[in-house]
């Protein structure tokens, strides 16, 4: 190495950095940075109206799974917050569930179809993928609730008389969210089905597999990285939704993300919105550090 | 059941499920925008085909005013974050492996993986912070976090273009006597062109639906089109709502389409 | 030594001593890409002297160093040693906008979003010329590679071939002092090729610019090249016409890269060099040399006689396969060695070839090269 060369290297090097700072200045002001005031607030007290006071603590993020007995002060699990992580959890993996089961066949059909029509059934589904997640939400509340679509039709056909009570239920939480997250398990299976030599199905039938064994033993196994990044990318939002389960699922269905909100408003405790906060960033950048580990070790399996 | 020529790539019953959800990814959204055009009070019943939704919500100033806001909230934003994503984008590509490559990426990327309830809340504190010590309340603070996770669905895009682009172009012009600044005006510009105008777009489609950050960071009177009709359907849904969401739909339908062309078209 | 003194005087003064024929110098150039004990050397120590007017080729396997040394040339990367001259005048830190160097690109890199005549202009307008100026020797590069109706098209309207003659016309317009070109072929399938080897030499006459071409296709070199660098492994192995380098090969890569050859070793005697066999034959380039050797003689210089002739070397027929204007015949020499030996075909009758046949064979004269280590 000259030092002509290293004087490129580092020249090289230099201008990267220069090109990128705009950015970073902007992510790290407007979205990086602040994470880093909300740790701060989570070791911090109440304040009297809002906000937060000194002493420093541990209390909030003792509350997250922890009631203090108004009486004798003893630790008692906090079954009000339990429940809310639990229905979070539960809808979310049921919502990953449920898009694979239907996403996957979907994700199959697009990328069986001739070369010219299967560039428009992709657009198809990134519309909705693009489309306003509010948008989306109401239109499934237009269907689904007391007065919606579904019910009006079933009480005219007169199958009911009374309308189903649908909307303001984890079910439809769940509805909800399987509806807006499908697009983002359907795209990364195709990508991973649109990569799959279909020569191996040909391969497969000539060594006497069956259809199911074909699927189990040959298409599932090579479109996996495609299985993974579509669980965690529906997964992901799934945990920290905040629209669908305000609008479907009313004030008392609440997941994490409304019962944050909730701390930094009517509950106008932040240290434990704060401390919430961070808990669900945890928990997802484990999912994606998991995301990245499996991807890395398909990859390197060829 | 006719007995079909053997096709290795058929599974049976995955064409129906296909349909089917095609068909349940539409129909609400289709409800949705025939409903818009509903002439009756309730959502509920059907009262033959008007404007008049629309009209009401054309005449309904806060309507009209959040409208305005959104458009320039995100004119701003895309503007922002596309130039700052192509600097970016030509910082950190198509040259050897440097430090602090990774980190630069994380940072890029992170709107994309910190759930927004996260970023909404921690934006709430930071900016109420700035709002006290500075006591401006204006859009700025939208704009700014708007631009902020705007930035990786502009960069995305024109670092695709980029990596797909024969670097052997731009040697070709410094052989030819172009300057650095010359190759980069009239060969790598107009070809990164097309990757640049559809991360701008995908910023200004991603800054216009937002909800949630906007919904922490906004000030009183500060509401978006989406806000706006978050906060009418906690009350009740009204049908102008129907009529703001379809034309919010057609908006991104177009842009989606124009970015689809766009794309699609390179070589 | 007196020399050498002068040669680095005229150096150290500014060049004043450089020979006026030479177009482009190669100064011990070295480049190494990597760092510490993972660096692989592209080129090591190489120098070389391109005449002013000639076609110069470098010829070597993929890997060898030979796009490295253009890139050199062309200022696209910097030596980590040596030295670049042009004209005499030093310009290995010059980068390549300021190079009187233009290149020719194995991918063409035509501008996609220019047409056919913005892309040979290009270099021109770069250089501030007139417009007057660039619509003219645009229009002469444009007769010049016969490509006139084309000017107004955008080039991914073209076929290969016309790309090529683009992409030559770009590099020619600004009448460089040397044109590089950097496999420029390889693209093209056969027939075009050979049209486009033609239509090289013929535009390197017209207009007397110096070629320095880059290839890995032996008879693409042989034919068109007035001098040819044979490269391996970052370094120039040999450099002289292309008569030098197929009837006088320095080595045993450049005997064997270019052309068929059998190799022979054996003990330089008296005389000759002596086989294992025990057979003693006559061998050019043996002086100074001694002990073991290898001999290398072209299969076409390898004449097949009658068994038992006097000062023949036995062999046996092992096998032989068709050509269609030749037959290569495999014989085994009486200590096992193998020798090909390619065989005119008669316009009539039957070869006489029969498998395990007793023959005899003998070099044509001059035709057995001792090489060097």
């Amino acid at each position: 190495m000259s030092a002509n060369e290293d004087r490129q290297r580092a020249a090289s090097t230099r201008t990267a950095w220069l090109l990128s700072a705009p950015a970073l200045v902007v992510l790290i002001l407007a979205a990086s940075g602040p994470l880093l005031i909300v740790l701060v607030y989570s070791f911090l007290s109440p304040g009297d109206y809002t906000g937060v006071q000194r002493p420093f603590t541990l209390e909030a993020w003792q509350s997250i799974l922890f009631t203090r007995d108004i009486f004798d002060g003893t630790l008692q699990l906090a079954d009000a917050h339990l429940s809310i992580f639990w229905r979070s959890v539960k809808l979310s993996l049921l919502t990953t569930a449920i898009t694979f089961a239907v996403g996957f066949p979907t994700a199959w059909f697009i990328a069986t179809r001739p070369a010219k029509s299967r560039a428009l059934w992709l657009f198809l589904i990134t519309i909705p993928f693009w489309t306003n997640l509010l948008i989306r939400t109401v239109a499934i509340n237009e269907v689904i609730r007391n007065e919606g679509v579904i019910n009006t039709l079933l009480i005219r056909a007169g199958l009911i008389d009374q309308p189903l009570r649908i909307i303001y239920t984890d079910t439809a939480v769940l509805i909800g969210m399987a509806y807006v997250y499908l697009p983002l398990m359907v795209l990364p299976l195709f990508a991973a089905i649109d990569r799959f030599d279909m020569k191996l199905l040909e391969a497969g039938y000539d060594l006497y597999a069956s259809r199911l064994q074909v699927l189990r033993r040959v298409i599932l196994p090579l479109v996996k990285p495609g299985i993974v990044a579509g669980s965690i990318l529906v997964f992901i939002p799934s945990l920290g939704a905040y629209v669908t389960p305000r609008v479907l699922g009313g004030g008392k269905n609440m997941m994490i993300g409304n019962f944050i909100e909730l701390q930094f408003g009517q509950g106008r405790n932040w240290p434990l919105g704060a401390a919430l906060s961070m808990t669900l960033l945890v928990i997802v950048t484990v999912a994606l550090l998991v995301y990245v580990r499996a991807a890395n070790r398909d990859r390197s399996h060829g | 059941m006719a007995e079909r020529a053997f096709s290795a790539t058929r599974l049976p019953g995955f064409a129906t499920v296909a349909i089917v959800v095609f068909l349940a990814l539409y129909a609400p959204i289709i409800t949705l925008v025939v409903f818009s055009f509903n002439d009756a009070n309730s959502v509920a019943v059907w009262g033959g085909l008007s404007w008049r939704w629309y009209q009401v919500a054309w005449e309904n100033t806060l309507v009209k005013e959040a409208a305005v806001r959104s458009l320039i909230i995100a004119t701003s934003a895309a503007l922002i974050a596309t130039t700052v994503a192509t600097m970016a984008a030509l910082g950190t590509t198509r040259r050897a492996a440097f430090r602090g490559q990774t980190a630069i990426y994380v940072i890029i990327n992170q709107p994309l993986m910190v759930p927004e309830i996260v970023t909404a809340v921690a934006l709430l504190i930071f900016f109420a912070w700035i709002k006290v010590a500075t006591g401006y309340q204006g859009l700025g603070y939208l704009i700014a976090a708007h631009s902020a996770f705007c930035i990786p669905f502009a960069y995305l895009p024109i670092r695709a273009r980029l990596e797909g682009m024969d670097l052997s172009l731009e040697t070709a012009a410094a052989d030819l006597y172009a300057t650095p600044w010359q190759a980069f005006r009239r060969v790598t510009l107009p070809l990164l062109a097309p990757g640049i105008i559809a991360g701008a777009m995908l910023a200004f489609v991603i800054s216009l639906d937002d909800v949630v950050i906007t919904e922490f960071v906004k000030s009183g009177g500060q509401d978006t089109l989406p806000t706006y009709m978050l906060g009418q359907i906690r009350r009740a849904v009204t049908p102008d709502v129907n009529a703001i969401s379809t034309a919010l739909l057609a908006l991104t339908v177009i842009l989606l389409t124009a970015f689809f062309l766009l794309t699609r078209k390179r070589d | 030594m007196p020399n050498a003194d002068l040669y680095d005087h005229g150096r150290a003064a500014g060049g004043w001593l450089v020979n006026k024929d030479v177009a482009v110098e190669v100064r011990n150039a070295v480049k190494a890409f990597g760092q510490g004990d993972s660096a692989v050397r592209a080129l090591d120590d190489v120098s070389v002297d391109i005449r002013k007017g000639e076609f110069f080729t470098l010829l070597g396997p993929s890997g060898c160093g030979k796009t490295t040394l253009l890139r050199l040339i062309a200022g696209f990367e910097t030596p980590t040693s040596g030295e670049i001259l042009l004209d005499g005048k030093d310009i290995t830190q010059d980068p390549p906008n300021r190079r009187p160097v233009n290149t020719v690109f194995q991918s063409y890199a035509l501008f996609p979003h220019l047409t056919v005549a913005q892309n040979i202009g290009f270099g021109l307008e770069m250089q501030g010329r007139p417009k007057a100026e660039i619509a003219a020797v645009t229009a002469n590069m444009l007769a010049l590679v016969q490509l006139g109706p084309m000017a107004q098209r955008k080039t991914s309207q073209l076929s290969g071939g016309q790309q090529q003659r683009v992409a030559l016309a770009r590099a020619l317009a600004p009448q460089p002092k040397v044109l590089l070109l950097d496999e420029p072929l390889s693209a093209l399938d056969l027939k075009l090729r050979k049209e486009m080897q033609i239509e090289l030499k013929r535009l390197q006459l017209e207009t007397g610019i110096t070629f320095v071409f880059v290839t890995h296709d032996q008879e693409e070199a042989l034919t068109m090249s007035d001098r040819i660098g044979v490269m391996s492994a970052g370094k120039l192995q040999q450099i002289g016409t292309p008569r030098e380098i197929y009837t006088s090969p320095l080595n045993r890569f450049v005997a064997a890269f270019i052309g068929e050859t059998n190799f022979l070793s054996g003990k330089v005697e008296p005389g000759g060099v002596r086989l294992p066999s025990g057979d003693l034959v006559e061998a050019s380039g043996t002086e100074g040399r001694s002990g073991q050797v290898t001999l290398a003689v072209r299969p076409e210089q390898v004449r097949l006689t009658r068994a038992g002739e006097p000062g023949a070397l036995a062999a046996t027929i092992a096998n032989w396969v068709y050509f269609g204007t030749d037959t290569h015949c495999h014989v085994t020499l009486s200590d096992g060695t193998q020798v090909v030996a390619r065989l005119q075909n008669p316009a009539s009758g039957e070869s006489g070839l029969e498998r395990g046949k007793p023959v005899a064979l003998r070099f044509a004269p001059g035709a057995a090269q001792v090489l060097g280590d």
